[in-house]
């Protein structure tokens, strides 16, 4: 139950049977049981035939039916060294949190660290930035790997980056330079955060915003350490929350 | 085009009964701020004249427009002026000036200048940044913090809430302190999730004035965090454009515990770190002159 998106996934015998996601919009738990009930359908399952529900994310409590609930630090790392046994680190960036967390090579959480105070080191600050240049979302990432120049920015906060992406339209300065000196801020940001955990390798990256192309190469020469992306890693926090009751891992309610 | 809220009036002023032609030494302090550009003509040490307008894309262009301003209709020209200091944000950028001093000591020395000896603390809220300074009974910096990286607690998110609610910014104060009870403040820090929080309370139903009680109760704690750290020392004073919204200032007191001297009417506390560098101004043009 995240603060942008809603996602479900249907884990049987450790396998992804279905899965979906949905806007979280103004009431949440109405998306939530919307979804839950087109993935039910997708996997051909009634309700009855789940044996264990388990909640995360920010907006867990909208799911009041959940058999148990996980924080989003220990489902990212049953969900990353699920797909990725090596993993040790991962990086989840949401659309209003940043997460890093450790986890031992049984994919139990053992420390992290978080920001969702700053909409700066979050998907938020991408959106508002994508806006101020007026390039779609889904395009900036791909437009800052065309960046011929490097352009530091100055500012951290979202909305005074605001007012710095105007002042570099200006100057004139390209696009696909401005989307990567966009990218590399918010990268150098995650960057410092997964740092105060300590880099441990292999790393992978996971939420909605891992999806951006121009953020992960961003992200890769500010860490200086490969980064393993999964093909859908925004639902990652889902799959490990799915894990977690096959482990006992979830708390009861 | 669409109502811009968060506009504010931009205005220049006189003071009257002071006659320049008669003068021995003006000079100009020019502040260059990230938001309003403001420049602040005195004679003698005396404010003289002075504007106050948006900073533009340009510095240099805000300083000459600022200027010129403030010496519209006066008869004085650029020329006359003996001796121009700039300060603040863009004071690197201020082509005619002789020499720049930081808008921290400027605040300081302007504020002793408007109140008197007895200032000891300066909060000066501006657009985008947010400073606390101490001085001593000459307007001598003794210590200062500030924020200038992030937008909250700044007149930026005053901005980002006038516009958010369609209220003109001067009536954001006045209209946050018609609430009968004080809502729980806005939780988020930052100003984009606030902003999204104070739509989920418009969308619950919470009628304009009480989303801005919580929106000013939020943001007046967050500075009280910062004077709190360099310590508030009476007579304490507010400088900067948030100075003039009341709905933060009401509850900036409470939160500290001690008043603001109230506002001098003959002043604006938004040129502050302009008459500072004015007065900085006629200190180096003296100096400069005996020296020679």
């Amino acid at each position: 139950m995240g603060s942008k998106n809603v996602r479900v996934l249907i884990l049987k015998d450790g396998q992804i049977l279905a899965k979906g996601l949905i806007l979280s919009g103004f009431d949440q738990k109405a998306a939530a049981e919307k979804l839950f009930n087109e993935v039910l359908r997708k996997a051909g399952l009634s309700r009855d035939d789940i044996a264990h529900i388990v909640a995360t994310g920010a907006g867990k409590d909208s799911a009041p039916y959940a058999n148990s609930e996980i924080s989003m630090v220990g489902a990212d790392a049953l969900g990353g060294n699920f797909l990725y046994p090596s993993v040790r680190t991962v990086i989840d960036v949401g659309a209003e949190t940043s997460r890093a967390v450790r986890c031992n090579e049984e994919g139990k959480m053992v420390d992290f660290a978080i920001n969702e105070k700053c909409a700066a080191g979050s998907g938020t600050f991408i959106e508002a930035m994508a806006r101020a240049l007026e390039v779609k979302l889904e395009e900036i990432g791909s437009l800052s790997l065309e960046a011929k120049k490097t352009i530091s920015m100055n500012a951290q906060c979202t909305i005074f980056s605001e007012s710095e992406v105007v002042s570099l339209i200006h100057e004139k300065a390209s696009k696909a330079d401005i989307a990567r000196a966009i990218h590399d801020s918010i990268a150098n940001r995650i960057a410092s955060l997964a740092r105060r955990l300590g880099i441990q390798r292999d790393v992978v990256l996971v939420g909605g915003v891992a999806k951006n192309v121009g953020f992960v190469s961003s992200l890769q020469k500010t860490l200086e350490v490969e980064l393993l992306v999964p093909e859908e890693p925004e639902f990652v926090g889902a799959l490990g929350a799915a894990l977690s009751s096959l482990e006992g891992g979830g708390s009861g309610k | 085009m669409m109502k811009e809220y968060w506009r504010w009036p931009e205005y220049r002023r006189t003071v009257p009964g002071k006659d320049w032609t008669r003068a021995e030494v003006v000079t100009a302090g020019v502040d260059v701020g990230a938001v309003s550009s403001k420049a602040a003509i005195m004679v003698d040490g005396e404010l003289y004249a002075y504007s106050i307008m948006r900073t533009g894309a340009s510095s240099p262009d805000s300083a000459n427009k600022a200027v010129n301003w403030a010496l519209e209709g006066t008869g004085m020209k650029l020329d006359d002026v003996q001796y121009v200091v700039g300060t603040g944000y863009g004071r690197v950028n201020v082509p005619f000036a002789d020499k720049a001093i930081t808008e921290i000591t400027c605040h300081a020395r302007g504020a002793n200048y408007i109140w008197g000896p007895t200032v000891r603390t300066i909060l000066d809220m501006g657009g985008q940044d947010c400073k606390a300074i101490r001085c001593d009974e000459k307007g001598k910096v003794t210590a200062f913090l500030m924020n200038d990286k992030c937008a909250a607690g700044t007149g930026r998110g005053i901005e980002v809430i006038a516009d958010l609610l369609s209220v003109p910014i001067e009536e954001v104060g006045p209209m946050s302190l018609k609430v009968e009870k004080e809502p729980e403040p806005v939780s988020s820090t930052c100003v984009v999730f606030a902003k999204s929080e104070a739509m989920g309370l418009l969308r619950k139903g919470w009628p304009k004035e009480t989303v801005l009680a919580s929106y000013c109760s939020a943001m007046a704690s967050r500075i009280a965090e910062l004077l709190k750290r360099v310590g508030v020392q009476e007579d304490f004073v507010i400088t900067g454009g948030i100075s003039k919204n009341v709905g933060i200032v009401k509850r900036l007191e409470d939160i500290i515990g001690v008043k603001a001297l109230p506002m001098k009417k003959e002043f604006d506390p938004i040129i502050a770190g302009a008459i500072g560098a004015g007065l900085f101004a006629r200190e180096l043009y003296e100096k400069e002159r005996k020296d020679a």
